[in-house]
């Protein structure tokens, strides 16, 4: 069977369709963030006129004793904390799992596998009621500590120890008489970074986006995460219209770090998302 | 060797089992309490109650009833989700396409929006007194109880489908050229390609992102949760975790322990048992 040819316009038309699909929302957001007094039905929709982003952006860091800035600051710290220590703890169990032939490794495996496919929001709930026995419940604590558990980078960082580190150099390592955790620091490391960094950015989106967890931990408004924030904000829209402006550039505003951290470190996600699905 | 072992296993194991282990055991503990009062005023005191909670779980219409729409959701939005993934991940590595970088990040871009964040963004595109799109959302109501479901799986798919697309697209350029070649040879066309090669080529992704997707869909929370303020058609019980968020809140807690356990095990079947399928099919 000859193939039928796919002209080329047409695939470029679908590509350009479906960016318009995906850029469009985001565009918007910009637009509307600068409308004055949050008016997003005056004026063109997506071309800016009357643009006060400035004014609105000082507005929002200036509400409430800058809570906006403080929510920044708290998701920095969750995220950017959490995914950095996590990491590291999840690719070295992954790479004990890959390296090492032990009792019980299998039953590790198995178990820590299983964890990928309970819902983190089913641990939510108990999570909180340990917390409150505790009473470490509303600390920045009880968000933080139960988001460094990352099963799936146990199960990345094992395949990837299995791919990239041959055992001969280990061996090598063994006679010139490095220990076991100094290569893996010196030498392991390194040939895993790619790996490392797939984990921490899952890690890092993945803690970012959690909602549940401080929605369900936290009731002091100075703790929350930037999502939980505006959330707050949007549902008491009705009650305080003026929050509607601020709703608008805040979520434009908490979206800006991520993107750039994205379109920075883009060429590691392809790489490593690949290998990810490679068993 | 056994110190090292240690030294990378327990850190993770520790951590693991205080916040993802203990915290199972200890909702299913907590699901076979109940609370009990003597008259309406008095004291409550919590008494083992065995399967109690459950019988409530199971006689539970509206609960049943989210679980039914989750299911609904997953079964149109998953396969349309990742039918278009795989759809522009196949295009990307086509050929035919030129500009393949930038459009790989525009489409990935979207996973940036935390689902709160791309929930507060749609809501207000879907609102008739809101978005800039009038002549849309004046002809129809997304926000009504019969479309609000579809409006929020647009959002999950406006956020997901470049991530997915992503996973498959680094699937498909690790497979070996040589195999292209040979179908070339053979005179196979760009869908004959994608049909008999590069398909069961990306299986395994496809494997991976399907378990994601449903885990994703059971779980939906932050979607409808911000859908409340826009539309009165979302309830408090329209998704499974609403239920679990509202029943904690009046508060009951052995109930919505119960539910937890219900809706972790409901998710853990659903998934082990795709998985298990498609390992049986000799996919994986």
């Amino acid at each position: 069977m000859t193939g039928f040819k796919v002209p080329r316009y047409a695939a470029m038309l679908v590509m350009a369709v479906f960016t318009l699909y995906f850029l469009t929302p985001l565009w918007w957001l910009f637009i509307a963030s600068g409308k004055q007094d949050g008016q997003v039905t005056e004026g063109h929709a997506l071309l800016p006129d009357n643009f006060a982003l400035g004014t609105n952006l000082s507005d929002l860091f200036r509400y409430n004793d800058g809570v906006f800035l403080r929510w920044l600051a708290n998701s920095v710290g969750y995220t950017v904390g959490a995914a950095l220590l996590g990491t590291l703890l999840a690719g070295m169990c992954g790479y004990a799992l890959a390296k090492y032939v032990f009792r019980g490794r299998e039953l590790i495996f198995n178990i820590v596998l299983g964890g990928v496919l309970v819902p983190a929001t089913a641990l939510a709930l108990p999570l909180f009621l340990m917390f409150s026995k505790a009473e470490l419940a509303n600390t920045f604590w009880s968000v933080f500590l139960p988001s460094l558990v990352n099963p799936f980078g146990v199960y990345l960082g094992r395949i990837y120890a299995a791919a990239s580190v041959p055992d001969e150099l280990l061996e090598a390592a063994r006679i010139d008489g490095s220990g076991e955790v100094r290569s893996f620091f010196t030498i392991s490391v390194r040939l895993m970074a790619p790996a490392f960094v797939t984990i921490f950015l899952f890690h890092f989106v993945a803690v970012w986006n959690n909602f549940m967890l401080p929605l369900i931990m936290l009731g002091n408004e100075r703790l929350f995460p930037v999502t939980l924030g505006l959330y707050s904000w949007n549902s008491q829209v009705n009650q305080h219209p003026e929050l509607r402006a601020l709703v608008l550039v805040g979520a434009f505003v908490s979206i800006v770090p991520m993107v750039i951290a994205f379109l920075s470190l883009q060429r590691f996600w392809r790489s490593g998302l690949g290998a990810g699905s490679i068993k | 060797m056994k110190k090292a072992i240690l030294f990378f296993v327990a850190p993770f194991g520790a951590l693991f089992t205080l916040f993802y282990l203990i915290p199972i055991g200890y909702a299913i503990w907590q699901s076979l309490f109940t609370v009990e009062r003597t008259g309406t005023f008095g004291p409550a005191t919590e008494v083992f109650g065995g399967l109690t909670q459950y019988k409530q779980v199971f006689s539970d219409g509206p609960f049943w009833e989210s679980i039914g729409r989750v299911l609904l959701f997953g079964a149109v939005q998953v396969p349309v989700m990742l039918g278009l993934a795989l759809f522009l991940a196949l295009l990307l590595d086509s050929g035919l396409v030129k500009g393949r970088r930038f459009f790989r990040l525009v489409y990935f871009l979207p996973y940036a929006v935390p689902g709160v964040v791309a929930a507060i963004m749609w809501g207000y595109l879907y609102s008739p007194n809101l978005s800039p799109f009038t002549e849309v959302t004046s002809a129809v109501d997304l926000l009504s109880p019969s479309l609000v479901l579809w409006a929020m799986a647009n959002v999950v798919t406006w956020v997901y489908v470049g991530y997915n697309m992503l996973i498959i697209y680094s699937a498909l350029l690790a497979v070996p050229t040589e195999i292209y070649e040979a179908a070339k040879i053979d005179g196979a066309g760009v869908f004959r390609t994608a049909w008999s090669i590069k398909i069961p080529m990306v299986m395994p992704a496809i494997v991976l992102t399907t378990v994601f997707s449903i885990i994703g869909t059971l779980q939906l929370l932050a979607e409808p949760q911000v859908f409340r303020s826009f539309s009165s058609a979302v309830s408090s019980t329209y998704t499974p975790n609403l239920t679990v968020l509202s029943t904690a809140s009046i508060p009951n807690f052995h109930l919505a322990a119960a539910f937890s356990v219900v809706l972790a095990l409901a998710t853990f079947v659903l998934s082990f048992s795709f998985l298990k399928f498609t390992q049986r099919k000799g996919v994986q």
